[in-house]
């Protein structure tokens, strides 16, 4: 075990690539996020690894693109807008099966949008966001030290899987400072990237690509690729629980409104209500099951984001109707208070839904 | 007997998809020989485009990557900052370079990123059945410009070797065609020098051809090598455009 160290998130993330043993880094300065070039154009230097600032984040992430094709360890960061502007390779990097990280750093949007924080990207990271049949693992952190270790589990995910895996955080977890314990490289077994595109030496040559122009091969491709999403979502679904064992509220959230609606918890636990609360660390896989079985004994449900509710509609498909689910947002980089999540429990709870 | 004409061991032995007359296959065999000659096929990686020639990586023999439509050179800017001892050329038609991938071009450019650039010029989107390109000439019809091009409105074509020469990072520009025997020797001893830039990192190196699409022109074959030499050349003269960067 390391020395606590104060860090701010994005550095967190960035020193934890870093230990992951990504030496390859390719961004475009966008707020809230530019700590994480700026530390990368620092330390990568120090360990012989590769900064690079592109020309916009298309080319940043077509680096990555190349970067993974060549067999490296790759990360990519950016907020809303740059994210939007990824897509293309995305989709690409998800149809040729490349193991790459992206982080966003979510902000207020639609369009240019604003630089506060936000959970509004909850779509784009989830449902697609870029064309094609394809999925990416997202993995929501709520604290410094998850921003560190998780952001070391997503390159370990991504060589497993051959995928890439994005980190969403928002703005204020990204600024915010918090002790940690620096996290070390995985020990998983990862299988060796005998398809990568390094030269053709004693071996047959290996062609990256996503076309397919027969469409029995392209289906079957899809199939091939879904196949190994179900596998992820059999092997990769996480989440915590707090006080959820008698809640008859029970709350879901991620990220920054799970810390909120944590401390909400707790308010309300103080005035003798059964509050608790169920916090998807993976939002795909989504924790269906498990939320199912967090609400079997609650009366009801109330989702909290900083969106106009994104996340709730993952919420209804785990809850099935089987209960009341409620949905309490601020959005636009507008963040709930711990009393207004408070508030919003003491009206349902009284409205005896 | 020696063998003096074969096929270039850095080439497939399949029969290309490219529509007769069309000079992409001359174009691929002169990069092949070239990779032969240089003697790096095992530590060369290709990037195809998204245009007619999107499945070079089925007639090369080496490692290859196929790119989004006009990121080759962003593409190529990863491999090749991965793997600093590999030989990275990127293949891309002038919708992929000078349209849609303007901006990874100049900077990829300007950089002085240690890759090999073959540009192919058809004057047209092949692919996608004939429209307008950046380099259309002005007055030349398309499907997206039936009335032939009007500068007015679609603007003026982009010469892309001059537009390059003027960054610092660029230590190779040529444009050539393959119009003739002439030209072909001439072409290959570019694409060669292109390569050899790269190897010995001196900086970013492009070679523009000058190629015919016969189809999507409406012209035979030959009529086709013939408005190469009559009209494009002219609005695109062949040679050299390598500029010594200015110090200081
Ligand atoms: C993002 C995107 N936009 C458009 C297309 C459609 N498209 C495919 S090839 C092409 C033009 C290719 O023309 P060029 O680069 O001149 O190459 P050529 O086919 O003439 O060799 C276009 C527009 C695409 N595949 N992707
Ligand atoms: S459409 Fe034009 S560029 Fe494409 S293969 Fe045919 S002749 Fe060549």
């Amino acid at each position: 075990m390391g020395e606590k160290v104060l860090m701010k998130g994005n550095e967190a993330i960035a020193e934890a690539a870093i230990l992951a043993g990504c030496r390859h880094f390719f961004g475009y300065p966008i707020t809230p996020q530019n700590e994480i070039p700026e530390y990368m154009s620092r330390r990568m230097p120090e360990v012989g690894g590769v900064f690079l600032q592109a020309e916009s984040e298309v080319a940043g992430s077509n680096m990555v693109y190349g970067a993974a094709c060549a067999g490296a360890r790759v990360m990519t960061t950016s907020s809303s807008p740059g994210i939007s502007l990824m897509q293309e390779a995305i989709s690409y990097m998800a149809g040729a099966e490349l193991p790459c990280v992206l982080v966003n750093i979510v902000r207020g949007g639609p369009g240019l949008g604003g630089i506060q924080g936000s959970q509004a990207d909850y779509f784009q990271a989830t449902k697609g966001g870029g064309h094609g049949d394809y999925r990416l693992i997202v993995l929501a952190p709520a604290s410094v030290q998850e921003l560190m270790d998780l952001t070391i589990t997503a390159f370990d995910l991504a060589d497993m899987y051959r995928i890439p895996v994005m980190i969403l955080g928002d703005a204020i977890l990204g600024q915010m400072m918090e002790p940690v314990i620096p996290g070390r490289r995985g020990k998983a077994d990862l299988p060796p990237k005998t398809w990568a595109t390094v030269g053709a030496k004693m071996r047959p040559k290996n062609v990256i690509t996503s076309l397919s122009l027969d469409p029995a091969k392209l289906e079957q491709h899809n199939f091939d690729l879904g196949k190994k999403y179900n596998k992820i979502a059999d092997e990769q679904v996480r989440y915590k629980t707090y006080m959820t064992d008698d809640a008859e509220t029970l709350l879901v959230a991620y990220g920054t409104c799970a810390r909120i609606s944590q401390a909400a918890v707790d308010m309300a636990r103080e005035r003798g209500l059964r509050v608790g609360l169920f916090r998807p660390v993976s939002l795909w896989p989504f924790p269906y099951e498990a939320l199912q079985l967090a609400a079997e004994e609650s009366l009801r449900v109330l989702t909290v984001e900083m969106s106009l509710g994104q996340m709730v509609e993952d919420v209804r498909l785990a809850i099935l109707g089987s209960k009341p689910v409620r949905f309490y947002g601020r959005t636009g980089g507008m963040t709930p208070t711990p009393r207004e999540v408070l508030e919003e429990i003491e009206r349902i709870v009284e409205e005896g839904i | 007997m020696k063998k003096v004409f074969g096929r270039p061991e850095a080439l497939t032995d399949v029969p290309t998809h490219y529509c007769p007359g069309c000079t992409h296959g001359i174009i691929h065999r002169l990069i092949a020989e070239v990779i032969d000659e240089l003697g790096v096929c095992e530590k060369t990686i290709g990037i195809s485009p998204v245009g007619c020639a999107v499945l070079a990586y089925d007639y090369f023999n080496c490692d290859f990557v196929e790119a989004s439509h006009g990121r080759a050179p962003a593409v190529a800017t990863g491999i090749k900052r991965t793997l600093p001892d590999s030989v990275v050329f990127c293949y891309q038609g002038d919708g992929d370079l000078a349209s849609i991938g303007a901006a990874e071009i100049v900077h990829a450019a300007t950089r002085g990123e240690k890759i090999t650039v073959i540009f192919v010029n058809n004057a047209i989107y092949g692919m996608t059945g004939g429209q307008m390109a950046p380099t259309t000439l002005p007055g030349q019809r398309t499907t997206t410009s039936p009335r032939g091009r009007d500068v007015e409105s679609a603007g003026h074509p982009i010469r892309v070797a001059e537009l390059l020469s003027s960054l610092s990072g660029v230590a190779y520009i040529s444009r050539v065609s393959a119009t003739s025997p002439a030209n072909v020797t001439k072409a290959k001893r570019a694409v060669r020098k292109a390569f050899e830039t790269q190897i010995e990192g001196k900086g970013f190196s492009l070679v523009e051809f000058l190629s015919t699409c016969p189809i999507n022109w409406g012209m035979s074959p030959l009529e086709a090598m013939k408005w190469i030499d009559d009209k494009m050349s002219l609005y695109y003269p062949l040679g050299d455009y390598t500029r010594v960067p200015e110090v200081g």
